[in-house]
């Protein structure tokens, strides 16, 4: 399926995943690959964290939206900033500011379980219900977390039974659990535990909170070199072959040097088998389609990298069935 | 400000102080580290316990932990020692935080009576304090720290931190949790008895019914019955606190600060030294989990050139050139990451733990890691 195709399939995508799996680094991809594709983008930030913008090379975000580049652009959108807009929105400006230095915010934020999140959606939804974009990639806060975050609005309709609280939860639930606007795609790394942990949130996404599940994204895959031999011995037998083969051409390949290509040669295969193992167990417990990047091997994601990923995942998803598309 | 603690081994940090406080951003292996120190602890002849938030499950199965728990729940010497070579006085106990219990122990400590428990208890705001409310779990953490330090049963408390946005609210968690509960608006509802109270009370109502007509009556009514019932306790609450903030500070207190090389988690890292530091508290140890491996001292450019070079005549080879420059690669880009940081931890001791290619869960994996940890002289 082409990517223009796969984006229109719905106005907001949630990015979310565990901490430390690479979710920001899939909003920031998915989000290139769309605006590259001619579409404009806007990206929600919701924890005020500087690794989004870094990765485009700019300063970090701010509750007022920046164009990142052309079509894409990006703000943050963090649960106090949308208290304080709502109150003012809602004739409460007076106010508002008293409430916020008082800290009688933080006492009704915790009589309302979910408030802090239904804000932030509902600001979403706000957002999409504008046509601010044709696409708006939403950086979630990190799983387990991410469950909560999608269930609030339906914990609200309970908890707050009138009032604009309750308007805004209804509206957010209508937006969740229709596959045409939102959908959710989840990030893991092909590792035993984040497997683990997203085939749960997966469940509890879908069953409890009832929004749409996009392919998953399975990030920092090493990319498969063929050849390579997890089997430390057979990799240095091979490797000083080589050396030899070498040596009879030019100055060639000392024996270290050969050593050194061996077990780095072998290093590689055996994550690469790990991580086929875990590729195949996740579709194995969950059947939705996998779109796989490449590790990088960088510590930091610049634009360069992040282009790169963008390329990848514009190319994971044409391998996608048009059937998923609702 | 409390006495500097002399910097030393991590080794001797697990042989000599009474407690670990493991703190560092989510998806560093925070977890894994505690449990291992704690394994070394037990292995090295200490009554030691480790508090574990939210282990991943397998983890948590290694550890005998099926269920959130408030006691230590003591494990099999064979798992820990299968070789029978521990020292006799070494044992070891594991919890999983069980954030709501632990609150409502709390509320019952320092409750004035039996009715007053139970009237918070069974408060729907104080259920959402006690379940929902951010920065309970970290109070609640320290807590559970502060209880097993006074129980005097054990030698050596590892503790976990909760995966927080800022890895070191649970430094403020306790003072956090007590100004809620000391809120000007809400307590001025309580007391309405003397006119200058009156005053205070009138623009308090205004302000409450502003509220009640966002959120609805009911929510309003849950929460001005929980201020009401909790009156008299916040002492209790507040003198908790600050004995758990001098526990913190103490010398028999060591903070483990815990990271990955990968650029983000150094940044939170080092935001994390500055805190502590700026707390008055010191980074005792910086442990960097899952470094690469280095096989070569050649750089990564030159092997590339080689690599272009041989590709004609042997494919294989240059992909194996390829390979080699690009962990080499990543190898100089951790540590150039890492360097700022090890700067920041002064004298601390700094642990590479490398990256393995797999999960750690049992405890034969724990242990290699314990024993790295504490191998480091």
């Amino acid at each position: 399926m082409d990517l223009e195709r796969f984006c229109a399939a719905s106005k907001v995508v949630i990015v979310a995943g565990k901490g430390g799996v690479g979710k920001t680094t899939v909003t920031a991809a998915l989000a290139s690959a769309a605006a590259a594709a001619g579409m404009s983008v806007l990206i929600v930030e919701v924890e005020g964290k500087s690794g989004l913008a870094a990765c485009f090379g700019e300063a970090p975000l701010t509750y007022e939206e920046a164009e990142l580049r052309p079509n894409l652009r990006a703000r943050t959108l963090t649960p106090d900033d949308a208290l304080l807009e709502y109150l003012d929105d809602h004739g409460m400006r007076r106010i508002s500011r008293r409430l916020s230095r008082s800290g009688a915010l933080d006492v009704v934020a915790t009589a309302v379980p979910g408030m802090r999140d239904i804000l932030v959606l509902g600001k979403v939804k706000q957002l999409e219900k504008a046509g601010v974009a044709d696409l708006i990639v939403l950086d979630a806060p990190a799983a387990g977390h991410a469950v909560s975050f999608l269930l609030s609005a339906r914990g609200l309709l309970d908890a707050v039974k009138v009032g604009p609280v309750n308007r805004q939860a209804a509206e957010v639930v209508e937006l969740l659990s229709d596959p045409r606007r939102c959908r959710v795609m989840l990030v893991t790394l092909p590792e035993e535990t984040p497997v683990n942990e997203l085939v749960d949130t997966a469940y509890a996404i879908e069953d409890r909170a009832g929004v749409a599940l996009t392919p998953v994204v399975v990030n920092s895959c090493m990319p498969v070199l063929n050849g390579f031999s997890s089997d430390a011995g057979h990799a240095r037998a091979q490797a000083a072959a080589l050396a030899a083969h070498d040596r009879a051409h030019g100055p060639g390949i000392d024996a270290d040097l050969a050593v050194a290509l061996a077990d780095a040669e072998s290093f590689r295969a055996g994550v690469q088998e790990r991580q086929a193992a875990q590729c195949v167990r996740l579709a194995q417990r969950l059947p939705l389609p996998q779109v796989r990047l490449p590790y990088l091997f960088t510590s930091e994601l610049g634009p360069a990298g992040l282009d790169l990923l963008a390329t990848e995942l514009t190319a994971g998803i044409a391998t996608l069935d048009d059937g998923l598309v609702p | 400000m409390p006495p500097r603690k002399q910097h030393s081994s991590l080794r001797d940090l697990v042989d000599h102080r009474h407690v670990l406080v493991c703190c560092g951003t989510g998806g560093v292996g925070k977890t894994t580290t505690a449990a291992a120190l704690a394994i070394e602890g037990a292995r090295r002849g200490r009554r030691t316990v480790v508090v574990t938030i939210d282990p991943a499950k397998r983890l948590a199965n290694a550890l005998g932990l099926d269920e959130l728990s408030n006691t230590p729940k003591e494990i099999d010497r064979d798992r820990w020692d299968p070789t029978g070579t521990a020292p006799e006085g070494g044992r070891l106990f594991a919890l999983m935080l069980d954030t709501e219990g632990t609150f409502d122990q709390l509320v019952a400590k320092y409750a004035l009576s039996g009715e007053q428990a139970e009237t918070i208890l069974e408060n729907r705001f104080y259920r959402n304090i006690a379940g929902a409310l951010s920065g309970t779990q970290e109070y609640m953490a320290m807590e559970k720290l502060y209880e097993l330090h006074d129980s005097d049963a054990f030698d050596l408390i590892v503790v976990d931190t909760p995966p927080t946005r800022h890895a070191l609210d649970f430094l403020d968690a306790p003072k956090r949790l007590t100004r809620m509960l000391d809120n000007r608006v809400f307590r001025m509802l309580m007391v309405p008895a003397s006119t200058a109270m009156r005053i205070g009370g009138f623009a308090a109502t205004a302000l409450l019914k502003t509220i009640s007509r966002v959120v609805g009556t009911e929510v309003v009514d849950d929460v001005v019955a929980f201020f009401r019932a909790f009156e008299g306790m916040e002492q209790g609450f507040r003198d908790r606190a600050s004995q758990v903030t001098e526990l913190l500070g103490s010398t028999d207190t060591a903070f483990v600060l815990i990271t990955s090389p990968r650029h983000d988690a150094v940044e939170e890292a080092e935001f994390f030294a500055e805190r502590l530091v700026e707390g008055q508290y010191s980074v005792d140890a910086l442990i960097v989990n899952r470094v690469h491996p280095r096989f070569t001292e050649e750089s990564p450019d030159d092997l590339r050139a080689r690599a272009a070079d041989t590709t004609a005549t042997s494919p294989a080879l240059a992909d194996r050139l390829r390979n080699l420059a690009d962990f080499e690669a990543i190898a100089r880009h951790e540590r150039d990451e890492l360097a700022g940081l090890e700067a920041r931890v002064g004298d601390a001791p700094v642990t590479y733990v490398p990256e393995l290619g797999r999960d750690v869960h049992d405890f034969a994996a724990l242990h290699a890691v314990g024993a790295h940890l504490a191998g480091g002289g």
